[in-house]
C-alpha cells in the first residue's frame, strides 16, 4: 500500500439469524448504502459467538470485528445475547492487555427493523478503524516464522571457526 | 552409554525452560533403569557430558527418541531445534514450554526493551555500569557470540515439525513412565505408536472430569482471589465459590491435583482436546456463568479478575491464536 492509496480495513461482522442479519438484509433491500469493508457471517444467535472466532479473525488478518445481536430482552433463544454481552466485555479486557485498541472489536444490538442503524454503525466503525490503521497480525506472525538463521548469525558456525583458530 | 551399541538412541534437550521437566523425568524413579536398559542416552546436557558437535556428527535420523523441552527464545534454541529435528526419528515437544510457551512465553506480553529493562535496570539489579548483553563482542582474540534474543518466544512446532506433544508443567511422572513404556513396547513390536501429531501422556477430557468436587448449576456474583478467602468449601467446585479455576478448559491427565488440594487449576496441562484457543474457551466458560444481565454489574464482577489475560494465558500465550501482545511484535 502506498501513501496516497487509502487504507481499506477488512472487518468481519458476526450477525444473528433473527435480528441483525435481517437488519443487514433490510439495509440491502432498502438500498441503504454502507461501505463494502465488512464481511458478514451469519450465526443462529450471538450466543454462539465463541471469542475464538474473534481471535481467529484478528490473527488471520482482519482489522476489526463487529459482533451484533438482538436487543437485550429480545433474544430468540431467551437470554443468549446476555451471554454474548458478558463474553464481549471480558474479551475486550483481554484484547486491551494484548495491545489491541478497543475500537477494533465492537458489540452492537440491531433489531430486524434497524437496517438504517446497522448501516450507520458499520460506516462509523469502518472510519474509526481506517483512522487507527491496519492491524496486520498475520503478517507479524509470518515475518517471525520466516526468519532464517544465516551462517553470519549462527552460534554454531561462530563456535567452529573459533576452534579452528585456537 | 556406548555410542556403538545397537540399542535405540535417546536424547533430551532443554531450550527456554526451567529444568523442571528434567526433574520430572528423573522422578520416574526405578523406571529410569528401563530407559537405560532399552536406550543409549546419547545427548542429555543436564545429565551427561556431550557437545553440540557430537550431535552434529551423527547421521540424520540417528536418534530414535528426543524429548525436547523449552520454548524457542533465542537463536541457540532455534538451531538446536533444527538440529535435533534432523537427527531424530521421533521428536516430542515435551512439557508446557515446548508445546505452548508456558511461563517463559509470558514475556510475549512485553517488548524486548521492557524485558531487558526489567532484567538489567530495575532497583533489585546491581548493575551500576548499565551493562547489557551484546550478541557480538569483538576482542583481540576474535569475535565472541552469545545467543541472540528473539522478540517473540515461539513454541517448538512453530519452528520445526513435531511428532508428538506431551503437555504439563511438568508432565506428571506416571504419565512419563507410561509413555516410555509405550515407546519401548512399540520398539519391540508389541504396541503401536499413536498417529503423528497426537498429544500423548494425557487424558481425553478436562480437569473438571477428574475433579471429585461437587458441581451444580453455576451462577457467580463475584470472583475472589483464593488467598483472600477465610473458608473454602472442601467438597464444592471452586469456580462455583467464585475462585477462578481453569479446570473447564484444561486437559485432563494430572488427576486434578490442584483443585483436589484446595487450589485452583492454573492450566498447566494446556488446552483440552478440540480447544482451538485456550484463553477463549475460558472466557466463554467464565462469562457464561456470571449471574447478571446488567453491563455495569458485569464490569464490576469482572473487576474481580485483575489480570484476565494472565489468568487465561498463563501457560498458553505463545501457543494461542494471537501468540504475543502488540509490544512484543514491535511495529
Amino acid at each position: 500500500m502506498t501513501d496516497n492509496e487509502q487504507f481499506e480495513p477488512v472487518i468481519i461482522g458476526f450477525t444473528c439469524n433473527w435480528c441483525s442479519y435481517r437488519a443487514a438484509d433490510l439495509a440491502g433491500t432498502a438500498r441503504i448504502k454502507y461501505p463494502p469493508n465488512i464481511r458478514l457471517i451469519r450465526m443462529m444467535c450471538s450466543g454462539r459467538l465463541d471469542p475464538t472466532f474473534v481471535l481467529k479473525a484478528l490473527a488471520g488478518g482482519a482489522d476489526g470485528v463487529l459482533i451484533t445481536g438482538c436487543h437485550p430482552g429480545e433474544c430468540h433463544y431467551l437470554e443468549q445475547n446476555y451471554k454474548a454481552m458478558r463474553r464481549y466485555l471480558l474479551l475486550r479486557r483481554v484484547l486491551t492487555q494484548m495491545g489491541i485498541e478497543a475500537q477494533r472489536v465492537k458489540l452492537v444490538w440491531a433489531s430486524a427493523a434497524e437496517g438504517v442503524k446497522l448501516a450507520e454503525e458499520i460506516t462509523k466503525m469502518v472510519e474509526e478503524i481506517r483512522a487507527l490503521g491496519p492491524l496486520q497480525w498475520n503478517s507479524k506472525q509470518l515475518s517471525v516464522n520466516s526468519e532464517q538463521i544465516s551462517d553470519d548469525r549462527s552460534l554454531f558456525t561462530a563456535h567452529s571457526s573459533q576452534e579452528v583458530t585456537a | 552409554m556406548s555410542a556403538n551399541s545397537a540399542k535405540p538412541k535417546f536424547a533430551m534437550y532443554w531450550a527456554a525452560s526451567c529444568g523442571g521437566c528434567e526433574i520430572a523425568v528423573l522422578n520416574i524413579h526405578e523406571k529410569i533403569l528401563d530407559v537405560d536398559a532399552n536406550f543409549d542416552v546419547v545427548f542429555w546436557p543436564v545429565a551427561m557430558d556431550a557437545k553440540y558437535k557430537d550431535v552434529q556428527a551423527m547421521p540424520d535420523g540417528a536418534i530414535t527418541l528426543t524429548l525436547f523441552n523449552g520454548g524457542i527464545r533465542n537463536n541457540e534454541n532455534e538451531e538446536m531445534a533444527h538440529l535435533l529435528r534432523r537427527k531424530s526419528k521421533i521428536l516430542v515437544a515435551f512439557g508446557s514450554c515446548a508445546t505452548e510457551g508456558c511461563i517463559p512465553g509470558l514475556a510475549n506480553f512485553s517488548s524486548p526493551q521492557d524485558i531487558f529493562e526489567a532484567a538489567y535496570a530495575t532497583v533489585s539489579t546491581d548493575n551500576p555500569q548499565n551493562v547489557r548483553p551484546q550478541f557480538r563482542y569483538t576482542m583481540p582474540e576474535g569475535e565472541l557470540r552469545i545467543p541472540e534474543f528473539y522478540p517473540v518466544l515461539r513454541t517448538l512446532d512453530q519452528v520445526v515439525k513435531v511428532d508428538y506433544y506431551m503437555p504439563g508443567c511438568p508432565p506428571e511422572s506416571h504419565q512419563i513412565a507410561a509413555v516410555i513404556d509405550l515407546v519401548i513396547a512399540a520398539l519391540q513390536g508389541k504396541a503401536q505408536l499413536p498417529p503423528p501429531g497426537s498429544t500423548i501422556g494425557v487424558g481425553d477430557s478436562t480437569v473438571c472430569d477428574e475433579c471429585k468436587r461437587a458441581r451444580n448449576e453455576k451462577t457467580i456474583k463475584q470472583f475472589v482471589r483464593i488467598q483472600n478467602l477465610q473458608v473454602i468449601d472442601p467438597a464444592l467446585c471452586l469456580l462455583e465459590q467464585g475462585i477462578p479455576c481453569n479446570g473447564p478448559a484444561t486437559r485432563s491427565g494430572c488427576g486434578a491435583l490442584c483443585p483436589l488440594a484446595g487450589a485452583q487449576c492454573i492450566g498447566c496441562y494446556g488446552p483440552a482436546a478440540g480447544v482451538v484457543d485456550y484463553g477463549a474457551r475460558l472466557m466463554t466458560a467464565f462469562a457464561s456463568v456470571i449471574d447478571s444481565k446488567d453491563p455495569e454489574e458485569v464490569e464490576h464482577i469482572l473487576d474481580g479478575l485483575p489480570d484476565p489475560a494472565g489468568q487465561f494465558y498463563r501457560f498458553n500465550l505463545a501457543g494461542s491464536l494471537l501468540r504475543a501482545a502488540k509490544p512484543a511484535w514491535g511495529k
